[in-house]
This record gives structure tokens, C-alpha cells and sequence, in this order.
């Protein structure tokens, strides 16, 4: 059911059943090794180029949820899924073999919330069972589809991130146990002129902080609601950006319940600079370290607000601006009810 | 377009927006960078010379044809380490004491030819090996004829050289 002009709350609070969350080798010695359901030790995953490998990551993070969940591939109705390559293509080459009705989505690193309001609007209405959504990133694929070939020498600056090597997919259901997706807020384009590719968080900040202002006032609950928000991925210096202008709008969101994906992936000393990016970074880090922690009864209810920009390297050099989007999706553990 | 004329076609909320963002924006260390490329670029170079000297001194080569075979063992070095990939490591910290000498050349073009290589050899390596270099060498040329063009004229008004 809709409130207010672009949230949707779900009635029948569809459940995120299982999730599958991949990784590779950087990500493996990173902060939350734990969390991946498997890691790779190898960049190029068995693959011959780095866009198969992002293909396998998809691969392996679907099955992973579906065989978690003890469903076939027969069971689970649609995927909504993408990723960040030209026409999504490694998104899509992977599922010539897994024969499941598709969707692909394009929406940056936003990709991930973006499928699974989506997913989670059609289980409520519903329209499937069973629907997988997620994404993958492959570090050296989106290098070279966005900024210089991966053994180039160029000095990035202290405000660019790093895009993960992971994939992140969840079997959203229609019933059966697990943590519930209770609403979702669909995010604007929102564009404040920023054309420095090197620096997404601080093209993306505005877009959050939209969508959460939008996300909060129009379910009608205080910041105070969500034990967590979480961003992904704004980084070390587009986190402090959304904190200031949510503080500036009076939102009430403090500083240690506004968490970022982007900021958890990487141990300290691993040179990612600003932090972690890419669409499997919000994917992975939602569906294994966030919901894992939720599971543990650490906190029981979270807001994830994934963030995309959403540029090409051509429109870059044709010294467009970066135009930036944010999905927002809650999800709670079960129990006590709004 | 210049930067001024960008920011007044920008609305009120953008500016007051980039004016907070800037805030919070960390600044490239200029200073730091440029010490580190000078100590890093002046390294290769010494290795350059070096290499000269010993072509001068080992071969048989004066001190102005020993510059092409200095030059082409930096070139094979660079490439080397490209192929190996340990070259971007240290480029992200020595910035342009890596990317200025003839090693950051000869890694562009090394770089670009192994990113593409999954596209096949002509394509692929052909077609992309430029990517980077290419615009060094357009301008490069052309600098160089338009000094030449210059040079030409003010010899032939009777000039020294």
C-alpha cells in the first residue's frame, strides 16, 4: 500500500527467506571475512576476463540463496537484478543458465534496495512466492568500464572509493521466517552539480538524505524508530556531508545510529581511501554482515538507503554533472509491530 | 566553460550545497605529492643516468646515442613491472614521479594492451594500446611542429639559432 507520494508500507510483510553474499580475495581479508558465504581467493574466479568473473559472482550468489532457503530454481518466480558493466551484460549472461524469468535493473550502486523494493512490492502484492534480487561488482570490470585500465598508474585522489569484488542476492518470500521488509521509499534524481567522479560521496549525500527526509515523513515515524540507517556507500566524506545536512533539516538522526556500507567492508590500513563502492557493496554488506548482526539480536530494526550515481564515462567527459539517486528500504526482525 | 560561469547557472540550494560539501572534502596533500614525486621521478632519472653512463662506458656509445638504448631499457623495465603488476602500487604513491618520466608513458600504453587483451589482439590490444599515450603523442607532435614552424621562420628572417 502506498502512504504519502512514494513509500510503500507492505502488508504482508514479505521475508527476506535467505541470502547469498560472495566475495573476493581483497574483500576476504578485509573487516567482515565472516560474513561472505564463500570467498575467492582468485580475482579472476576461474574466468578468462574480469566481466565473466563478475558473471560468476551473480552466478554463485544466486544459487547460494536459493539452496540456503532448501528451495529449486523451479520455485523462485522472478530476479530483479543488475549491475554496473555497459547494458548490465554480466547480470544477464547470468542467467542464460539459471533459466528464472529476469528483470534487469539499472540504478548504480543503488541497484540492490532499488531490486528489493521492487521484489518485496511484488511478493506483498502478491504477484510471485519466491523473487531474487541483488547485485554484483567486480573491482577491475568497473574500473575499466568507468576510469583507467587497472594497472595504469594514476594517483587517485584521497576522496575516491573503491569498488568491492562481491555480490549480494536475497530469496525474498512471501511467508516463512527470517527478517521482514516492512517498507520501502523510492528516491528523485537529485543532481547539486558535483562533476568529480572521484568524489561520488559527496555527489550522493543530497540524494540520502532526500530519501530518508521522504522515508521518515511519510511512514510517519522519528529517526529514533530504526535502531540503524545505513548508507551505501557514502564513504569518509560523503557521511559527514548527509550528517550535516540531515542536521540541518532537523531530521534527528544521530551519529551513531547513521552508518555506512561503504565504511564497512575494509579494515583499517587496506587502501581503499574514502571507502568501499560499487553496486555489490551495499548488496553484500546488507545481506550477510547487516542481516547476520540482526539475526544476532544486535538491533531490530534498520534503514538501508543505498545511494547510486548515476554517470558514464561519457557524459563525464561531456562535463555533465553527476545526477544521484537513493532507494530506502526498512527491514525488522520479526516481532513487534508499528 | 569556466568554473565562475558554472556556478552562476547553478541554483541558490546547489551552491549553498557545494559550499558545505567542500567543507567536508579532503584536499589532494599537493605539497606532500610533490615532494614525493620529486624524490621518486629524480630516483628513475639518476637510474637513467646511470644507464647512460654505462652504455657510454661498457658500449660503444657516445653521450648522445646512448640516450636511445637508456631510454628503451626504462621502457622495458616500466612494462615489465606493468605486466607484473606492482607498477600502480607505487604509482599511487609517488603520483608524477612515476607518470612523467618515460616509465609512466611506457605503463599506459602497457596497461591499456592488458586491459583490452580479453577483446582479441587487433580490437582489442590495437585498438585500445593508445587509449592513454595517444593524446601525449597528438600534442606532443603537434607542439612540436608548431616550434618547429617558429623555429623555421625566425632562422630563414635571419635569426641565430
Amino acid at each position: 500500500m502506498r502512504v504519502g507520494a512514494r513509500t510503500w508500507q507492505f502488508e504482508h510483510t514479505p521475508v527476506i527467506k535467505s541470502t547469498g553474499v560472495i566475495g573476493g580475495p581483497f574483500e576476504g581479508n578485509g573487516a567482515i571475512p565472516d560474513d561472505f558465504d564463500s570467498i575467492h581467493e582468485d580475482l579472476w574466479l576461474g574466468q578468462d576476463s574480469y566481466e565473466k568473473a563478475q558473471k560468476v559472482l551473480t552466478e554463485e550468489g544466486c544459487l547460494k540463496a536459493i539452496d540456503k532457503a532448501g528451495l529449486k530454481k523451479e520455485d523462485v518466480q522472478f530476479v530483479l537484478s543488475g549491475d554496473l558493466l555497459n547494458q548490465i551484460t554480466s547480470t544477464s549472461f547470468a542467467f542464460r543458465k539459471l533459466p528464472i524469468p529476469y528483470l534487469g535493473l539499472f540504478g548504480a550502486c543503488s541497484t540492490a534496495m532499488e531490486g528489493l523494493a521492487l521484489a518485496s512490492f511484488i511478493v506483498d502484492a502478491g504477484g510471485a512466492d519466491h523473487i531474487l534480487t541483488g547485485s554484483a561488482s567486480h573491482n577491475a570490470a568497473v574500473e575499466k568500464t568507468f576510469r583507467y585500465p587497472t594497472e595504469y598508474g594514476g594517483q587517485k585522489p584521497p576522496t575516491a572509493q573503491w569498488t568491492v569484488t562481491a555480490s549480494g542476492f536475497a530469496l525474498v518470500g512471501s511467508e516463512g521466517d527470517g527478517p521482514k521488509v516492512t517498507s520501502a521509499t523510492i528516491g528523485h534524481v537529485i543532481d547539486m552539480g558535483l562533476s568529480d567522479p572521484f568524489n561520488m560521496g559527496g555527489a550522493m549525500a543530497p540524494a540520502a538524505v532526500d530519501t530518508i527526509e521522504a522515508h521518515l515523513h511519510e511512514r510517519g515515524v522519528d529517526a529514533s524508530y530504526y535502531d540503524l540507517i545505513v548508507t551505501g556507500d557514502l564513504g569518509h566524506i560523503g557521511r559527514p556531508i548527509a550528517l550535516e545536512l540531515m542536521e540541518e533539516r532537523n531530521l534527528n538522526v544521530t551519529n551513531e545510529q547513521f552508518q555506512d556500507c561503504g565504511l564497512m567492508v575494509y579494515r583499517e590500513g587496506q587502501p581503499v581511501l574514502a571507502g568501499a563502492s560499487g553496486t555489490g557493496c551495499s548488496a553484500a554488506v546488507t545481506y550477510g554482515h547487516l542481516l547476520n548482526r540482526m539475526k544476532r539480536n544486535e538491533f531490530q530494526r534498520m534503514l538501508v538507503v543505498a545511494t547510486g550515481a548515476l554517470l558514464s564515462p561519457l557524459t563525464f567527459q561531456q562535463n555533465e554533472s553527476i545526477p544521484c539517486i537513493a532507494h530506502a528500504v526498512s527491514i525488522e526482525s520479526g516481532g513487534d509491530e508499528l | 566553460m569556466g568554473k565562475k560561469q558554472q556556478m552562476e547557472k547553478m541554483t541558490p540550494e546547489q551552491q549553498h550545497y557545494q559550499k558545505m560539501a567542500k567543507k567536508h572534502e579532503v584536499k589532494r596533500p599537493v605539497v606532500k605529492n610533490c615532494i614525493k614525486a620529486f624524490f621518486v621521478g629524480g630516483s628513475i632519472c639518476l637510474i637513467g643516468q646511470f644507464l647512460q653512463y654505462g652504455y657510454m662506458f661498457f658500449f660503444d656509445f657516445n653521450e648522445s646515442s646512448a640516450g636511445d638504448p637508456t631510454v628503451a631499457t626504462l621502457i622495458i623495465v616500466a612494462t615489465l613491472l606493468t605486466g607484473l603488476g606492482v607498477y600502480d602500487r607505487y604509482a599511487q604513491f609517488a603520483g608524477a614521479g612515476t607518470a612523467v618520466p618515460v616509465t609512466g608513458f611506457a605503463n599506459s600504453v602497457a596497461s591499456a594492451a592488458i586491459e583490452h587483451r580479453t577483446e582479441g589482439y587487433v580490437l582489442g590490444v590495437g585498438g585500445n594500446m593508445f587509449k592513454l599515450a595517444g593524446s601525449v603523442i597528438v600534442f606532443g607532435t603537434f607542439s612540436a611542429f608548431v616550434i618547429a614552424f617558429i623555429r623555421t621562420i625566425w632562422m630563414t628572417w635571419g635569426g641565430t639559432g
